[in-house]
């Protein structure tokens, strides 16, 4: 593969240019208008010194941080959840004999598929007469439809990779099945929990049809809904949306080309491996 | 491997939990909402009675029902066929040597990072008459983008693009390093051109990857319902309104839970008429359990 034509290698750096630009250019665009002045959006669109206002009045102005606070405490109770419940069940599904087992991926599966508005109604009457509604509390109970499955799927990919007689040796030597699972398989299973939890929280942070629906006071909004309710007292605040946008994406972004390989091996093994 | 019957018994309590709460939070609320889409809700007014099928009566028959199935079916068909060609274009430069190859598996993570709202916000600021990007570099135009017919379908395919090719190349470059190398030895061995190799090897081989990843965009894009609102709330004229946003506003808006619930569960019934079409189609997904 060392040997290209000019030619090829200039038409390959041009598509990857290209691709690289689609993919992070309205990223960096967003990056730009954060710290462009009021007056120079109006204007040019594009700064003509950099500006901090905008973080300025994200962090102190408005109640940007409660929201970020609250994103957190929703998709880390759901993680812990999620991944708390479907461990010791993958675990199961994989070095168990579990009669049914196929099906429960195939349902769990299925349930992650099915679009959220078909269960907004009979949820939303639950939890309003639970007291639930307008909770933090309360939205977690909708977010396991999606992260249970999501958590069950993927570990159920990482304990397969660990080898069945590692938890026949533990067996043998005296373990009960519990305490297999809890001693030799979990801890060994670390890495795959790492990463369905970065997973799980990630798409639990990003959930938006719930948070829209479930909650309805200002202080309660976790960040998507937040950032899609952004109003200014005239125009639209487009340098504070930009700034409220990069607080709360960076750290995503950051995680998610930290932990690339993982991500990207979590996300693909169901898909390939056949 | 010698297990006993007891044993094998013990194993439903690791698994048991994981059935319950899927039960409880997934399959009986979509029991449920069948069950409220029989009946007339609405909660402000305090009533609830049993109405059979009107619903489904006035369902069939309720011309911005159509609109929003045609705008969803056309949002799904050209996002998910623009995503497959364009994400198997990004998978095979991945799969590609070159330098800043990293940088690039990088670069190609963060629309999938970065939240559907907050993706939908940053397009609608470029895409913003007066002062976004696209207004500004091509002056002579004066369209607006989310505010008129026909453009606001596009400008809302293009974020679901933007959002998920990603996705979509990362499915296909994993399904793509699946492929043995020797194959791609053996074809320039027999002096086969690359488009050769393409459509002969690697394409064909592709296929259960491609399968997988086509089922999955569809289903996604089909429930679409973040990226669409955020951007357009259905408008300019119910050009843009899924049948996730219709039924989201005549739940939440109009308080209407019996008819809200009817447009939910014909989503749902539309989800599961296409993934019977695609096993019809193509057979069982892969994604199957290696055991």
């Amino acid at each position: 593969m060392t040997s290209r034509s000019p030619l090829a290698r200039a038409g390959l750096m041009l598509a990857v240019f290209a691709a690289m630009s689609f993919c992070v250019g309205p990223f960096v665009f967003q990056a730009i208008t954060s710290l462009t002045p009021d007056r120079d959006i109006a204007r040019t669109g594009l700064p003509s010194t950099l500006t901090l206002d905008h973080y300025a009045s994200a962090l102190a102005g408005r109640p940007f941080m409660h929201v970020v606070q609250n994103s957190i405490v929703v998709s880390s109770v759901v993680t812990v959840v999620s991944l708390a419940i479907a461990a010791p069940a993958a675990f199961a599904i994989v070095k168990l004999r579990v009669r049914g087992k196929r099906l429960l991926l195939a349902a769990a599966l299925a349930i992650s598929m099915f679009p959220p508005i078909a269960t907004v109604s009979p949820l939303y009457l639950a939890l309003r007469r639970a007291g639930l509604l307008d909770s933090l509390l309360g939205l977690t109970i909708p977010y396991t439809t999606f992260a249970l499955p999501l958590a069950l799927w993927i570990l159920t990919g990482f304990f397969q990779d660990i080898p069945d007689d590692l938890y026949l040796a533990a067996r043998i030597d005296g373990c009960s099945m519990f305490s297999a699972f809890r001693k030799v398989l979990l801890p060994l299973a670390m890495p795959g929990i790492a990463t369905a939890a970065i997973l799980t929280f990630i798409f639990a942070y990003n959930e938006f049809l719930y948070a829209l629906t479930f909650l309805s006071s200002p202080d309660k909004r976790t960040i998507p809904v937040a950032i899609s309710l952004f109003a200014g007292e005239h125009t639209e605040p487009w340098g504070d949306i930009a700034a409220a946008s990069i607080i709360s994406t960076l750290p995503l972004v950051v995680v998610a080309v930290t932990f690339q390989r993982k991500i990207v091996r979590a996300l693909t093994a169901g898909a390939v491996k056949g | 491997m010698t297990r006993t019957r007891s044993e094998d018994r013990r194993g439903y309590f690791f698994v048991l939990p994981t059935v319950i709460v899927l039960v409880v939070v997934a399959v009986y609320p979509m029991i449920l909402a069948a069950w409220i889409s029989l009946r007339r809700v609405v909660i402000v007014f305090h009533e609830d009675h049993f109405v059979g099928l009107s619903n489904y009566a006035f369902l069939v028959r309720d011309p911005r029902f159509w609109t929003a199935l045609g705008n969803t079916t056309y949002f799904t068909v050209v996002a998910v066929i623009i995503e497959l060609l364009l994400g198997l274009g990004f998978a095979l430069l991945l799969h590609t040597s070159f330098r800043g190859q990293k940088l690039f598996r990088a670069a190609i993570l963060i629309p999938w990072a970065i939240p559907t709202v907050v993706s939908a916000k940053m397009w609608s600021w470029i895409w913003n008459p007066e002062y976004g990007l696209i207004s500004r570099t091509l002056p002579n135009s004066d369209i607006n983008w989310l505010g008129m017919p026909g453009y606001a379908m596009h400008a809302a395919i293009l974020v679901d693009v933007w959002k998920t090719t990603p996705f979509v190349a990362l499915l296909l470059f994993a399904g793509l390093e699946t492929i043995p190398t020797v194959l791609y030895k053996a074809a320039a061995v027999d002096g086969a051109s690359s488009w050769r190799t393409f459509f002969f090897i690697t394409l064909p081989l592709l296929r259960p990857t491609l399968v997988v990843v086509l089922v999955f965009r569809t289903l996604d894009a089909f429930r679409i319902f973040d990226a669409v609102y955020v951007l357009t709330g259905g408008g300019p004229a119910n050009t843009t309104e899924t049948l996730s946003i219709y039924a989201y506003k005549m739940l939440m808006r109009s308080g209407d839970f019996g008819y809200g619930s009817t447009l939910a569960v014909a989503t749902f019934l539309c989800v599961m008429a296409i993934s019977a079409i695609y096993i019809r189609m193509l057979g069982m997904p892969s994604r199957s359990q290696r055991s």
